[in-house]
């Protein structure tokens, strides 16, 4: 088991041997997982739940570094470059400004 | 090696992933959330970076801090801008998605065809249709939040709208069928091409007829697509982790925009295909009836008789800026001894929870932001419900009314209490275009002016002396 994770560019028979159905398995049990917390959550939070949710799936950028980071071709590296920038953003300011927004919320 | 720590980093993150959200069903441990998401994508971040086939650090430095340079000012925003910015980060993660979703079908139809299997090219394909369609109907939804001049803010309907915007989806979707079942043809890179290319055309198509009081809904649609997107990208490059987080926003976008539709009594298609602006005033100015005005000198002393006031806020209040002063009438008030609740309508305001962000920022205390259903049952014993640039969500019209938009959306209600004061910036109808008859009750008093101003001087009234 040397093959990368992220095999982005893997050699052929690996994608073609990929386990698809686990992967719709991972989706379905998570996307329920999400839907059994999220509706937990305080009504009061709702607008920094979006923004940690958006942060969250900024998770893009694991994709976006592999894209951007490999030795491929320098159209691919700037295309991947560039969301990696989207992605960071994300990140950077859906964390901060969740924190920021939390913050305010007192008992008092 | 790497790839074992790929893999436990994948597991940890998730579960980070998923405390973040948890912590969140309570104000007191939501900030544990934040630490938790941020670990997490270190974690995530760090474990991909040392995988060996990563070698061009330098470009991804750059790309690192220019995000930060961008995302940092993005983060410090006013609380009034949290909508559009919201949208705004809807539009990058589409991008994102989008972009890397191009990279990886040029990559393999390049080098390595054999990889573009049915599931993958329809895995590809659902990542750059959703990705591109988030990210230029979120940068038009930011654009009509920002109120930027070259959108128009009012819902711009045409005839057979529905059937172009429809149109142009089918035949991206089409386009992507018939990508999977020849992948390497080729015009394969150029029906890609034409793909991504309606996909753009079709967010911009799809927010176009879409108003101020429907954005609630539209960003929460929006922050699903988002995810989802994220998830089409976790099956194209096989990775579980993306697949989970994307999953993890996916179901939080779902649930939001459901709230949404219920809080106005409308269905996901009735948002997107229903232009809700394009109906006409149904009656203004048709009625006689007309309001009473109040002065401030006798608000101000109907709210010091008072001894249970509710504050139903909406979005003239985050428009005139007015939740510092709301903070300070809560302040002399409570002073006296009156309870003051607040009463927050799902869909006041922009975006979910809109209105309990520009309170909390107000300093006003989480446990008096209380939600709909549970101020309702209250409401026949409320002395004074204190209207502030509201107006759809307390208009009784919604529960009989069949002809107007609003007919079945449930309101807070205001008309219950004993007294209504409503302080309005205009004497013009709502967003629905409907006369409001909220304001020509016999129990409502009308107040208008800036939301900020009317709250400055109604403040200046129980510090100046006049009133004990």
């Amino acid at each position: 088991m040397t093959e990368p994770l992220l095999a982005v560019q893997a050699a052929a028979p690996e994608h073609a041997n990929v386990d698809y159905w686990s992967m719709l398995f991972v989706f379905v049990l998570s996307t329920f997982i999400g839907l059994g917390v999220v509706r937990r959550v305080s009504r009061l939070l709702h607008t920094p739940l979006m923004s940690l949710t958006n942060a969250i799936s900024a998770i893009a950028v694991v994709g976006s570094l592999v894209v951007a980071g490999a030795d491929y071709p320098v159209v691919i590296r700037v295309l991947g470059g560039v969301a990696l920038f989207a992605s960071m953003t994300n990140i950077v300011s859906g964390f901060m400004i969740t924190d920021r927004m939390l913050k305010m919320f007192k008992k008092r | 090696m790497t790839n074992a720590i790929a893999q436990i980093a994948a597991v940890l993150a998730t579960a980070l992933f998923i405390f973040a959200l948890h912590w969140m069903n309570d104000p007191k441990t939501a900030r544990h959330g934040v630490i938790a998401g941020v670990v997490g994508m270190i974690v995530a971040v760090l474990a991909t970076w040392i995988q060996p086939e990563i070698v061009h650090h330098g470009a991804i430095l750059l790309a690192i801090v220019a995000g930060f340079v961008v995302g940092v000012p993005l983060s410090l925003v006013p609380l009034t801008a949290v909508p559009q910015r919201t949208a705004l980060s809807h539009a990058f993660g589409g991008l994102a998605a989008g972009l890397v979703g191009a990279a990886e079908y040029f990559l393999s139809i390049g080098t390595n065809p054999a990889s573009l299997t049915p599931f993958r090219m329809s895995a590809l394909v659902a990542e750059v249709i959703l990705g591109f369609l988030t990210f230029t109907g979120s940068l038009m939804a930011a654009g009509k939040l920002q109120e930027v001049k070259w959108i128009p803010q009012r819902p711009v309907t045409y005839p057979g709208q529905n059937f172009v915007n429809i149109g142009v989806l089918v035949g991206a979707v089409v386009l992507g069928v018939v990508l999977v079942r020849e992948p390497t043809a080729a015009w394969a890179s150029n029906a890609f091409a034409v793909i991504i290319a309606l996909a753009l055309l079709f967010g911009v198509l799809l927010i176009i007829p879409i108003g101020g009081a429907d954005m609630p809904t539209v960003i929460s649609i929006l922050n699903s697509y988002a995810g989802l997107s994220a998830v089409a990208m976790g099956f194209v490059l096989n990775n579980k982790l993306l697949v989970t987080a994307g999953a993890l926003d996916g179901s939080s976008g779902l649930i939001l925009s459901i709230i949404m539709c219920r809080a106005m009594n409308r269905s996901f298609t009735n948002v997107l295909f229903g232009a809700f602006g394009q109906v006409k005033a149904v009656k203004a100015s048709g009625e006689q009836k007309t309001w009473k005005q109040e002065t401030v000198e006798g608000a101000a002393q109907l709210l010091e008789q008072a001894s249970r006031v509710v504050i139903i806020p909406g979005y003239g209040m985050a428009v005139a800026q007015a939740q510092h002063k709301v903070r300070e009438l809560y302040d002399a008030l409570t002073k006296r001894g009156i309870t003051v609740k607040f009463a927050i309508h799902p869909v006041a305001g922009r975006m979910p929870g809109h209105m309990n962000v520009l309170l909390a920022e107000a300093d006003i205390p989480y446990t008096a932001l209380v939600e709909m259903d549970e101020i309702n049952p209250e409401m026949p014993q409320c002395d004074v419900a204190l209207v502030l640039g509201a107006n759809d969500v307390v208009n009784p019209a919604a529960r009989y009314a069949k002809e107007t938009p609003i007919y079945g959306m449930p309101i807070i209600d205001a008309d219950k209490a004993k007294t209504v004061l409503a302080v309005k910036r205009s004497k013009n109808p709502g967003f629905a275009g409907i006369d409001n008859e909220l304001y020509v009750k016999d129990n409502t008093w009308m107040l208008f002016g800036d939301a900020k101003a009317v709250l400055a001087d109604l403040v200046k009234q129980f510090s100046a002396g006049g009133l004990h």
